[in-house]
């Protein structure tokens, strides 16, 4: 800020040429801070580069993700010898495939490359789901308060009490069993239907999307109740602004910061599920490439063929590094107070 | 005081009835059986293993019978059978002859000789013991970064610190296990890749009675593995709070009457700023005990996350409910009890 002071406030020179002041809205402020930031940069580039594979993958990568050529199991290229000194002795070798194939001949680098979209996708449709229902529930508690605001608060804490990630594996129980083979016709066949074209997605959004909101709507309450106080809300009552005017044109430009950022550091949470509950086998349905379900199948031959697990741990972790670094870097741009104190 | 924990006991009542409630509504409405095998069973067996476990009685009766069971506190002069259907986890003998029983989770199906206690007794302590070494990692990393990182504020040691705090917080476990596993368990053989060095009877139920290398060597990388992420989480809020409180007009103070500065960091500013990092240790204590379902899969521990996750494939309803309603229980309490160590820290808040 003290910067940015003595940038802008140029003393005005004797000729009299009028000041030339650069104004800036907070979003341009923020934007040029997380600019300056190098982690967050290095995190975006990456998430960039993730969704430019994710969308060509059909391009990038070699060979399918679902067909594997079975005399070609578990090969691996030469150079994994020297990276991995204790499959040297027994490894076939093949540099048909980068990263090897696995236990039945399927390219690794292709399923990591189709595994990438499966991440994004659960990544941003399950922060857009908790940040919609979040924000809907959050602002009509804190806009209304009294009666309402305490009964949706008290549900929100007894959900908060279920443990989460039991409460999820719950629900993928159910959703795997129930709609597997239901009825023809029935509204259970046809969210079976889109689930199983979504090779196993849709579900799993939904079953995220019904676990992640709490946290969303109880920040949004919380705000909207210091936003409501404002003057500038008294002033928009008093020009007779309707509620629902107030809540979008008012409040909630004034509080999407801090739901932003929350909600860019919850994404490697929704991207740990989807691959922990591929990993339990409750996720994505093969052949379609989780890299939780692979980490799961190379976790089996961990002593024998450590590549299979190895790379794809590699590609979440990277994942989500890349989102936690711009999560990082958006909250000291929009809030430089909270940097470090989570 | 009093009647604030009354409440909270009250909360913790209505949780365990919505809790117990979502459960049964979920696991029951889950077509499929508990013994649908793949070669169906004759009708009058199964029908007979239905009656056995009361499988036949409407819905609302084995919902109603499960809260009685498990929810209310017994009080009885009859001491427990110890047979398959009477298996209390809390079994007191009171004077007077007098016997408190409580949760009573019944028998699993998958297990035929086992009820769901014993899979608690035998496998809980492990995931205990788990969480306990995880949650010591994460304190014994977490406040010493936090608090350097602090003191030395836009220092290297501070980037560094925030660094490793921010890598700390994104290795996921699914990542990070099988990582370790490889490179400690199979290419350097320091330590075993999987399985775990404790066996029952323990002590105070779930201390092993040997704490030596054998029961370390197995719980390094998993403890490390599991802990990691929390200790980031701990180092983030300490340094924030410390930061806060150096600025305080009470610490001016002390430096200006001259206390010498460790004097001041130690008895003035440490102990305030790790009020709200004492808030988080209760929560991130019960989601480590209760989260332990990825490592205990990775390295092979036979904890009961291991065990509830194969419970779900089994469709074993009784472990099931009773592993979610005891990790319920447990976080609740969790909260509850960091919430009355809280009003002892800082006795400026009240609960009223």
């Amino acid at each position: 800020m003290v910067a940015q002071l003595t940038e802008d406030t140029k003393p005005v020179p004797a000729g009299g040429t009028p000041l030339t002041h650069k104004r800036e809205n907070l979003w341009q402020d923020a934007f040029r801070r997380l600019v300056r930031n190098r982690a967050a940069m290095i995190g975006g580039t990456i998430i960039l580069i993730l969704i430019f594979i994710a969308i060509f993958a059909d391009f990038i990568a070699p060979y399918p993700y679902d067909k594997g050529v079975l005399t070609d199991q578990n090969k691996v290229p030469e150079w994994m010898g020297t990276l991995f000194p204790t499959m040297k002795p027994y490894m076939k070798t093949s540099d048909k495939y980068p990263f090897g194939a696995d236990y039945i001949g399927r390219d690794i680098f292709s399923r990591l490359i189709y595994g990438t979209r499966i991440s994004l996708s659960i990544a941003f449709i399950g922060a857009t789901i908790s940040l919609v229902i979040g924000i809907i529930y959050g602002s009509i508690s804190g806009y209304f308060g009294g009666r309402a605001d305490n009964l949706m608060m008290r549900s929100v804490d007894v959900l908060y009490a279920f443990p989460g990630l039991l409460f999820i594996i719950l629900l993928m129980a159910f959703f795997r069993s129930s709609f597997a083979k239901p009825q023809v016709g029935t509204f259970g066949s046809i969210l079976g239907q889109i689930d199983s074209h979504m090779g196993g997605m849709f579900f799993i959004i939904i079953g995220i999307g019904l676990t992640a909101w709490e946290t969303t709507a109880r920040l949004t309450r919380g705000q909207v109740l210091s936003a409501r106080e404002k003057e500038y809300i008294e002033a928009a009552r008093t020009v007779g602004a309707s509620d629902v005017r107030i809540m979008f044109r008012h409040i909630l430009p004034n509080i999407v910061g801090p739901l932003i950022i929350v909600e860019t550091l919850a994404i490697p949470a929704y991207i740990g599920t989807e691959a922990f509950l591929s990993f339990i086998g409750l996720g994505i349905n093969p052949p379609t490439p989780s890299w939780g379900a692979m980490i799961s199948d190379g976790a089996q031959s961990i002593r024998t063929y450590p590549n299979q697990a190895i790379f794809p741990a590699l590609a979440l972790a990277i994942t989500m590094f890349a989102f936690n670094f711009l999560g990082d870097g958006l909250r000291d741009a929009l809030e430089p107070r909270m940097r470090g104190s989570q | 005081m009093g009647r604030y924990i009354a409440r909270r006991l009250i909360y913790l009542v209505v949780v365990l009835f919505v809790v117990s409630g979502i459960t049964f509504l979920l696991e029951h409405a889950v077509p499929g059986g508990p013994f649908d095998r793949e070669k169906a069973l004759p009708p009058e067996i199964k029908a007979n293993l239905e009656r056995r476990y009361h499988l036949d009685d409407p819905l609302l009766v084995q919902y109603g019978n499960y809260l009685n069971d498990v929810i209310l506190p017994h009080l009885t002069f009859h001491p427990a059978t110890n047979n398959m259907d009477e298996d209390y986890l809390f079994n007191f003998r009171l004077p007077g002859g007098l016997w408190l029983q409580w949760m009573n989770f019944g028998p699993s199906y998958a297990s035929r000789s086992r009820t769901v206690n014993d899979i608690f007794r035998q496998q809980l302590p492990v995931s205990i013991q788990l969480g306990i070494m995880a949650f010591f990692v994460s304190v014994i990393i977490g406040m010493p970064l936090g608090i350097m990182a602090a003191l030395k504020q836009n220092t290297f040691f501070d980037y560094f610190g925030m660094s490793i705090a921010i890598i700390g917080v994104s290795i996921p476990i699914l990542a990070l296990g099988p990582i370790m596993v490889w490179l400690f368990g199979v290419d350097l053989k320091w330590l075993p890749p999987s399985g775990w060095g404790a066996q029952p009877p323990y002590i105070m139920g779930f201390i092993p009675h040997q704490l030596g290398w054998n029961f370390f060597k197995y719980a390094i990388m998993p403890a490390l593995v599991l802990g990691i992420g929390s200790s980031a989480i701990i180092a983030r809020l300490t340094r924030g709070s410390l930061l806060q409180v150096i600025r305080e007009d009470y610490i001016r103070t002390a430096r200006s009457k001259g206390l010498i500065e460790s004097l001041v960091i130690r008895r003035h500013a440490l102990r305030n700023s790790l009020i709200p990092v004492v808030t988080i240790l209760g929560p991130l204590f019960a989601a480590l005990v209760t989260g332990t379902f990825v490592t205990e899969l990775i390295f092979g521990i036979p904890g009961l996350g291991k065990y509830f996750v194969t419970s779900i494939n089994n469709r074993d309803y009784p472990v099931i409910m009773g592993t979610t309603l005891l990790y319920a229980v447990f976080l609740v309490i969790a909260n509850l009890i960091v919430d009355i160590v809280y009003a002892f820290l800082d006795p400026r808040i009240r609960y009223s």
